[in-house]
């Protein structure tokens, strides 16, 4: 973290007073710190995107190309027709407020067009003044404005800090939905050519690779093999998957950072020992390489576009069912969009579990398994040897990630893990979980470091349930099931909370399962998977 | 300033209706009430069967607040998470029926420390039930001016609303728990900051109309008598399409009638339509078992995808040498042809 950033007391003294000047009459300013920088014109050409060029935010000619006026009021006039959230969520706000301190990046930031509400009337302005009747006859006395260049620079900047949790929606009385709003101003800003690095770049590579970083298939193959030997040096088993594996019975996918990230690594880990301790019949995909889909941030159509690969691998390796690992946003499209885009997926089986029998009803037509249903199955039918003893340095709290939160409501299944391989498990306050859960305010592609400021700021009320938690009962770990929030979450908690580590839950069950054939080291529980060596011998606990 | 035009707007409404209605009673006592009840039937239609019915659910977006239906031994939130069509008509019962959603609402504040603090915030919730379901019975309890004979529920309803015999005629509560609301709502969004920062003169407007129009009711019955056989016929040739408009209705009844009409012409232009929208939210209204059953996308049209094939076709040397199982043994073009694309792997 850079060493400018302001000292947590000051970040977080945020004021709340709106500026003099009307929210139509206040241009937006572009704080280094708290804006995303451009996608790269050949990540726009490579998906064959509209209006590719270099630009950088502090231009003042964004080169919005010709016409820019005519396909933003068709983008704006198409979509009305395509979804009827957008249609409705258009006309039917009351600005009664309710949402507007529900937003991470309002609650750290205090900028007023940070309201969830305030985001959605900088479209729904532009709606009013040129597709209703009042707006066209009465302007801005029936809230509408025109649509000029600073509209767009605007919108660039706070449908950019959205990271579509969803979490005003579920205070919202009519159920309006900010990630539908910015997901389709984000399809609107495309038009014209402007989007984000952060999110274009990582579309571009999984479009051709298969996963964000761009990992060719031998890559992809030498980093789990790295990964192997990390694990094989901490446990003294050798859990080597198989990759691209005809005939298989289940195809694993997970979000490649689980493959060269740290804390990532170690809930791959967990996977391996799982699989490897099951003898599950399971490959792995080079070219289904990531489970996250960085069309979720950039359009409908690019949603569909990379999730395509999930069925196709699926189909010709031949397997029965997919078994999806720790993601956020991954598990929105699985479970609210794949089988809509990519589906029906008749070539699979409905997914049933080969070690305790159960079949997965909820799943019988997407055909995709979360590995916490499946482990938690497999807990409950005491198929696994957990020794909770070897996690007693860890006190985990749980942060539920907005996407498997409030676009599944997957709560119980990783707690009840959570609580089998721990000894401890403590809850963050009520206000912070379940469906009211925090973002770690990087999801939706502002997970980068020119965003820092933004980050952290969006991150106080999350930071703020941890050090509680923390200061309260001792927690030392935050575990997560999300890759997003495994990558972001870390310079949150330290900047916020230090102390408190961050972890997958599959990496905590990976400490705890009785592998045959695991070191004497590992037996006595003196070593993780993190190869962080303990020699105290006091009982539970921890040091913190 | 918004406030204030909006106030103006609807004091200037009440001026014309009250100064001309009387001396022209056909205009303001059937054309303009036919006119508002055409605009706002057709306008409501419109906008429900046309503008949003038209427009598709492209995807299962239902936001969910608790746990999913997934294993058979995990309690499943059938109210918060429905996965059956009577779950969601609970949900949407509880939705629009108590303001279930609105009823979650916190007050935050970060204070020094740092600590984020979250209180529960009834205000809001409070002053909107009391408005809408004080709303609700006033226009029920005003069919006895429209029906003969009167539905059994409307004496019932004027009994209980009339309970506690204030004044005579008794004080109906609803009444004043309309204008009570509509003053809270109002001094909300006043005082509150941020609130009166998101606020159009289209938030005021509609507020103070409906205060103008519980104001001059609660006039005319208590303190500015009309003859009240004549507005009962007035009002019931007006349901039955024979017009007539006698003498002896005052001029408080003319304004009256006019703010309630131009609030059911107002209806469908703004953001009143929410009365209507909120049954067709998709966040709302959707079962959440969307990996049970497949959602379907009337639109889904086909996108560009990279196949196995043209990825293999790339990739094939690297996998063979790295021990990759491929679907085809040797490279079939030259492999310079695809240098040019290794530009987006950094």
């Amino acid at each position: 973290m850079s060493s400018d950033m302001p000292k947590p007391e000051e970040l977080a003294r945020v004021s709340f007073q709106p500026p003099e000047s009307d929210w139509m009459d206040t241009p937006v300013q572009f704080k280094s710190g708290t804006y995303n920088f451009p996608a790269a014109k050949k990540n726009v050409e490579y998906l064959k995107m509209p209006n590719p060029h270099a630009w950088a935010v502090d231009d003042k000619d964004w080169m919005l190309g010709d016409k820019w006026k005519e396909k933003i009021l068709d983008g704006i006039s198409d979509r009305l027709q395509k979804f009827r959230s957008f249609s409705l969520f258009m006309d039917i706000c009351v600005r009664c407020g309710a949402c507007a301190d529900k937003c991470h990046f309002f609650m750290g930031s205090g900028d007023p067009k940070n309201m969830p509400v305030l985001r959605a009337e900088l479209l729904r302005s532009i709606y009013r003044k040129n597709f209703t009747v009042a707006g066209k006859l009465l302007g801005s006395l029936a809230g509408g404005r025109e649509l000029t260049e600073d509209v767009i620079k605007e919108w660039y900047y706070y449908f950019y800090q959205c990271t579509e949790c969803r979490r005003c929606s579920v205070f919202c009385p009519y159920g309006i939905d900010t990630a539908e709003i910015t997901m389709i101003g984000r399809e609107l800003l495309y038009e014209l050519g402007l989007g984000i690095n952060w999110a274009l770049e990582p579309a571009a590579n999984c479009f051709r690779t298969g996963n964000h970083l761009g990992l060719q298939p031998h890559t992809f193959k030498d980093n789990i093999e790295f990964v192997v030997d990390e694990l094989e040096t901490a446990t003294g088993i050798n859990a080597m998957p198989s990759f691209n594996r005809k005939g298989a019975e289940i195809l694993f996918i997970t979000p490649s950072a689980d493959v060269f990230a740290e804390p990532a690594i170690y809930t791959l880990m967990g996977y391996l020992l799982l699989f490897k301790y099951l003898d599950l019949d399971v490959t792995f995909s080079s070219y289904a390489s990531e489970g996250g889909n960085f069309g979720l941030f950039t359009s409908h159509d690019t949603i569909k576009s990379l999730n395509a690969k999930m069925y196709h691998e699926a189909e010709r390796l031949g397997v029965k069912w997919i078994l999806g690992g720790e993601c956020g946003h991954m598990w929105r499209v699985v479970h609210q969009y794949m089988d809509t885009l990519n589906g029906p997926a008749n070539h699979l089986e409905v997914p049933r579990s080969p070690i305790t029998g159960t079949v997965f009803e909820n799943t019988r037509s997407t055909k995709m398994v979360h590995i916490c249903e499946f482990t938690a199955d497999l807990i409950k039918h005491n198929k696994l040897k957990l020794d909770p003893r070897r996690n007693r340095k860890v006190i985990p709290t749980f942060h539920d990630s907005c996407n498997p939160a409030r676009a599944l409501g997957l709560f119980e299944e990783p707690r009840y893990i959570l609580r089998n391989v721990c000894e401890q498990f403590y809850e963050m306050p009520e206000n912070t979980i379940r469906e009211q859960t925090f973002c770690c305010a990087g999801g939706a592609g502002l997970g980068n470091d020119e965003n820092m400021e933004m980050r952290l700021r969006g991150g106080l009320p999350r930071g703020n349930a941890v050090s509680y938690v923390r200061d309260k009962h001792g927690v030392n770990m935050l575990a997560c099931i999300c890759a997003i929030d495994k990558a972001t979450l870390p310079p949150l908690v330290e900047y916020w909370a230090p102390g408190v580590g961050v972890c997958g839950v599959h990496e905590l069950l990976g400490n705890a399962l009785i592998m045959p054939g695991e070191s004497e080291e590992r037996k006595a529980g003196k070593i993780n998977l993190r190869a962080e060596e303990d020699d105290d011998e006091s009982e539970g606990g921890g040091d913190v | 300033m918004k406030a204030v035009s909006a106030l103006v707007a609807v004091i200037v409404l009440f001026a014309i209706a009250y100064m001309v209605g009387p001396s022209a009673k056909f205009v303001f006592g059937v054309a303009v009430p036919y006119a508002a009840m055409a605009v706002f039937l057709g306008g409501i239609i419109y906008r429900v069967a046309f503008k949003w019915g038209k427009a598709p659910v492209p995807f299962a977006i239902a936001t969910t607040c608790g746990q999913q239906k997934s294993l058979p031994w995990i309690k499943h939130a059938s109210l918060e998470n429905p996965s059956t069509t009577g779950g969601v008509i609970l949900r949407m019962a509880f939705e629009v029926l108590t303001f279930r959603s609105l009823f979650r609402n916190t007050r935050v504040a970060v204070k020094d420390g740092p600590r984020v603090t979250y209180d529960g915030e009834w205000v809001l919730w409070a002053a909107a039930m009391l408005f809408h379901w004080s709303f609700l019975v006033i226009v029920l309890r005003h069919m006895r001016f429209f029906t003969e004979p009167v539905p059994f529920f409307v004496p019932l309803l004027q009994a209980v609303d009339g309970f506690f015999e204030i004044g005579i005629p008794a004080l109906y509560l609803t009444g004043v728990g309309l204008l009570l609301a509509a003053s809270v709502l109002f001094l909300r969004r006043m005082l509150d900051a941020q609130v009166r920062y998101i606020s159009l003169m289209a938030d005021y407007f509609p507020l103070f109309l409906v205060m103008g129009i519980a104001i001059t009711g609660i006039l005319m019955r208590h303190f500015m008598k009309t003859d009240i056989v004549s507005v009962k016929e007035m009002a019931t040739g007006l349901a039955t399409f024979k017009p007539v408009v006698p003498d002896g209705v005052g001029p408080i009844f003319f304004a009256h009638m006019f703010l309630v009409c131009v609030l059911l012409a107002y209806f469908p232009f703004s953001k009143l339509t929410h009365m209507a929208g909120v049954f067709m939210s998709p966040t709302r209204n959707l079962r959440c078992n969307s990996r049970e059953v497949r959602h379907i996308n009337p639109w889904n049209h086909p996108v560009r995808v990279h196949t196995y094939a043209e990825y293999e076709d790339e990739f094939r040397d690297k996998m063979i040498a790295c021990g990759l199982p491929v679907d085809k043994k040797e490279t079939e073009e030259p492999k310079k042809a695809k240098a040019g694309e290794k530009k987006v792997d950094d």
